[in-house]
């Protein structure tokens, strides 16, 4: 449990980090990386990184979004017709970088099972 | 088969990423949008910004200040010009980059860049009209000029650095929806804006509708209903300040009457055009009838509202001028605004400058044409329209004596047969050094470098207005203006010899003009510059009167004038026309055949204060009931035209009524009756209270809400503009305000030994929908609230009003 939320909180850092220096595709780089070296089965790995970038987004955009008194994403709300709910548009902001990034982690996860030949401990 | 899951998961990352990486349809590619650390989430700027920087940039000469105020309004203190005109452009690439790409994107003809092919018509009628034939002949100009031309490079170069320092998350937000890059700025952008505004002032011609008209209606039935001079008219400049003898002497060709006035030969072209209302008022008062004893230049410039504004207000200070006012961004330099020593402010002169021509070419190839007796060698200019999504398109345009031919076979401009071809002839064709006139400006301490700086001002033509320190005030309706006979390019004329070409321009010092005026004030609102019987030349186009007459009645009552009052006169939502017009329909409606609701909006019509105020309907009823009226009486007249909505000028209905009860045209040539003026207006009447009627059940008859007014963002996406605006004014009232169009900068600087100074335009400091900047000012202007401008000085760095500070040393 402990290494499954430790894994969610490296992949937020780390896809911080990469959202520095890359482009927003960096993400999927972090989450491969990170399920990629933390051992987890496939499943709790694509969560973890699903997770870790939902979290991250989802406290970027809201943080971001209180600072500017929701102008702007009341804005860009109704342009995609969400009918200006910024909340929506933080949830969806969210959960198109998670989805990426979970699947990314999927991907370093059995990446990890390719080199290391065997499966993760019982467990986790 | 334990690669399988492996790759079978990686392919679906990777198509993910690329498919959230790529645009679809309108969509912007949707990772990189909503990214928070890349897409516009990074647009949303805290509302409490701090936007001090220390800044390091290339080619700057010397260490620099940029202070900016709690309106955002930048206060740039410089060692040199070329300094300061590199820190506007920086700050107005920094506030503004989108805007003013987009401009000159706008103006160049390139709109298919960003949207594809259905930009393509608009795109080409630009590059037909020859925008980039102008911007490219203006930009050698520019560079001819060693001022200018310093000025140009440094302003170019402030863009650019601003641009090659910006990292993608920091794109305006317009980029990341429309999914584009900003090009690198040059002078040709600069120059191209500048032809944007010369298209917006100096656009205008009703060339095809008029002879369109001529020929369905007979010139002498035409000249009736567009008759070149209306009754009432109260001219920029009076009767002793003009020249005593022409410069040149223009004459009609002989012959001219059958082969051009009385012509019945027909055209039919759609052409956009600007919007015939670009005007403004400006008025400036000696210090006699002020009460400080110094005088007051007020100016607010009527245009398109759009956000981002057209306006960017900034401070430019450095040892050889210290200017404060409205710049745009796009161009270096103060427009209209005030320095140590003067204030200055332009109307538009709304001459017609713009004519065309029928070429007769001697095939489909259009390689020779028929001029002056001979076949004469077309050129070409190919114009290479990039197209989103799709194949470039090659528009092959030609070039003949005139200027570029706009219509031909394959740019049909709405007409079923297309075998004829028209060029333009238009002033904004040649060369001229525009740019130098605010640099002179943003210099002058007096009334002689003011004289100086507006000979730089070619097109578009305007009433530059003066006030200095020392109490001088002046206007001159200047510009470079084609000197014409009477009706000259009021039609499309014969092109195949030179009969009918622009036979010289009016000499610089012939235009009206007038300076310290025993009245005590000079004013112009786009009326006709002076009385058309004592003025040598024809100048063709449209003039609005009621607005000049109500200044100038206001402004000769007025004396010991405060700035509050000249905050009142901006405002003021009084209706001349209205004045005039009432009568008519009061006078000829009989109350007692009306049905009650009927008779509840003549009351209204009736005990209305004639002013346009939002929270009432009257003002509606009024417009209503009239355009009504003017269906009635041209719609019989008009029935053929082929170009619908398009009637003759208010002024000449009511002018014609008010002359004579029984005006020809009240008859309905439809039926065998004589209609006359009461049948007429009852008839109008009935019609126009049913409109308001249903208004009116709507919710929607209060004037502020018929009129709407809408601050509209620049690529028309709703929630970036500002709709439903609840307020006064409208078309003949000095606050001349409509749904989309009205004062664009109200501005009014009193010349004390402290320059005292206020104005608003309906907009923001900050170009970014993301930020608390983009629109704050509209609900003030809304109202007809100021803000004070202050002309910073050095000293004042400390003052409580400076809330950010931009270090600039050089890189």
């Amino acid at each position: 449990m402990l290494k499954y939320i430790l894994s969610i909180l490296v992949t937020a850092l780390v896809a911080f980090v990469c959202g520095l220096y890359l482009p927003w595709w960096g993400i999927a780089i972090a989450a491969f990386a990170v399920s990629a070296t933390i051992p987890q089965k496939p499943a709790y790995s694509f969560l973890s990184g699903f997770l870790g970038v939902f979290l991250l987004w989802e406290v970027l955009a809201w943080w971001i979004d209180n600072k500017n008194g929701g102008i702007l994403s009341q804005k860009i709300a109704s342009i995609f017709g969400l009918g200006g709910s910024s909340l929506l548009l933080i949830v969806i902001t969210s959960l198109i970088g998670a989805l990426v990034a979970g699947c990314a982690a999927l991907s370093g996860s059995y990446l990890r099972r390719i080199l290391f030949h065997r499966a993760p401990p019982e467990g986790n | 088969m334990k690669f399988l899951p492996f790759l079978i998961s990686s392919a679906v990352t990777l198509l993910l990423v690329i498919l959230l990486n790529s645009p679809w349809g309108k969509i912007p590619p949707i990772g990189k949008f909503l990214s928070p650390q890349h897409g516009f989430w990074q647009n949303a700027e805290p509302v409490d910004k701090d936007f001090g920087q220390d800044l390091q940039l290339p080619g700057l000469k010397d260490p620099a200040e940029v202070y900016l105020d709690d309106r955002l309004v930048p206060h740039i203190f410089t060692s040199n010009d070329a300094d300061a005109f590199y820190l506007q452009g920086y700050l107005h690439a920094k506030f503004r980059l989108w805007q003013m790409e987009f401009q000159t994107y706008a103006a160049a003809g390139r709109i298919s860049e960003l949207i594809g092919p259905k930009a393509l018509n608009y795109d080409r009628e630009k590059r037909r009209l020859g925008m980039g034939y102008a911007a490219e002949k203006a930009v050698v100009e520019m560079e001819k000029d060693s001022v200018s031309k310093s000025e140009a490079d440094a302003y170019t170069a402030g863009v650019n650095a601003y641009i090659t320092g910006l990292k993608e998350s920091e794109l305006p937000v317009e980029y990341k929806l429309l999914n584009y890059k900003p090009e690198l700025w040059s002078n040709l952008k600069t120059a191209l804006f500048l032809k944007f505004m010369s298209l917006d002032l100096a656009g205008a011609e009703d060339d095809f509708e008029y002879t369109n008209l001529r020929s369905l209606l007979g010139y002498t039935v035409f000249n009736k209903m567009f008759p070149v001079q209306q009754d009432s008219l109260d001219p920029i400049v009076s009767h002793d300040t003009l020249p005593p003898k022409p410069g040149i002497l223009v004459k009609a060709p002989v012959g001219s009457d059958s082969a051009y006035l009385y012509n019945r030969d027909a055209v039919h072209v759609k052409s956009s055009k600007p919007d015939p209302d670009n005007g403004s008022n400006n008025w400036a008062v000696s210090g006699k009838k002020t009460k400080s004893g110094a005088p007051i230049l007020c100016n607010d410039p009527h245009l398109g509202l759009h956000l981002p504004s057209l306006w960017y207000e900034m401070q430019l200070s450095c040892p050889s001028f210290n200017a404060y006012g409205a710049s745009f961004p796009g161009a270096p330099g103060i427009i209209i605004g005030f320095n140590d020593s003067c204030a200055f402010g332009f109307t538009n002169a709304m001459r017609d400058v713009r004519d065309y021509y029928e070429i007769k070419f001697k095939d489909d190839s259009r390689k020779e044409y028929w001029y002056n007796g001979e076949w004469r060698t077309t050129d070409f200019r190919y114009e290479h329209i990039l197209m989103k999504d799709t194949l470039e398109y090659t528009d092959t345009v030609a070039y003949t004596i005139f200027g570029p031919v706009m219509y031909d076979k394959s740019f049909s401009g709405g007409r079923q047969t297309n075998n004829n071809y028209y060029a333009v002839r238009w002033k904004a064709h040649d060369a001229g050094n525009e740019l130098m006139i605010f640099n002179a400006l943003d210099h002058a301490k007096n009334y002689a470098d003011y004289l100086s700086a507006i000979k730089w001002l070619h097109t578009p033509g305007q009433n530059a207005i003066f006030a200095c320190k020392n109490g001088d005030i002046a206007i001159c309706d200047q510009g470079e203006f084609p000197a014409k006979w009477k009706r000259q390019g009021d039609f499309v004329m014969p092109g195949t010899d030179s009969t009918y070409a622009w036979q010289g321009m009016i000499p610089q010092e012939e235009n009206p003009k007038m300076v310290n005026p025993q009245r005590g004030f000079v004013s112009s609102a786009n009326q006709y510059p002076v009385y058309p019987s004592e003025y040598p030349y024809y100048l063709g186009g449209n003039y609005p009167n009621y607005r000049g007459m109500m200044i100038n009645r206001y402004l000769n009552q007025m004396n010991d004038i405060g700035i509050p009052d000249m905050m009142r006169l901006q405002t003021d939502n009084y209706n001349l026309f209205a004045e005039m017009a009432r009568p008519v329909l009061l006078k000829n409606i009989d109350p007692s055949v009306l049905d009650e609701t009927e008779k509840r909006y003549y009351d209204l019509l009736q005990e209305w204060d004639l002013r346009y105020e939002a929270d009432s309907k009257a003002p509606s009823v009024f417009k209503i009931v009239w355009d009504s009226l003017t269906a009635v009486v041209w719609n019989d007249d008009l029935e053929k035209d082929n170009l619908p909505g398009f009637y003759p000028n208010e002024s000449t209905l009511l002018e014609g009524i008010l002359r004579d009860s029984s005006y020809e045209f009240l008859d309905d040539i439809r039926t065998p009756e004589k209609e006359t003026l009461k049948e007429d207006v009852l008839l109008a009447f009935k019609r126009g209270a049913a409109k308001c009627r249903q208004l009116d059940s709507e919710g929607i008859l209060l004037w502020g809400k018929m009129k709407g007014t809408v601050v509209e963002h620049l690529a028309n996406l709703d929630p970036f503009s500002r709709l439903n605006i609840m307020n006064s004014g409208g078309k003949y009232a000095i606050n001349a305000v409509k749904k989309d169009h009205g004062p664009s900068w109200r501005m009014i600087v009193q010349l004390s030994a402290n320059t005292e100074a206020y104005g608003i335009y309906p907009g923001g400091q900050s170009g970014n929908p993301g930020s608390a900047y983009y629109d704050n000012f509209i609900d003030n202007w809304a109202t007809g609230k100021y803000y004070p401008l202050w002309l910073m000085s050095k000293e004042e760095e400390t003052d409580k009003r400076v809330k950010a500070i931009i270090r600039v040393t050089s890189l």
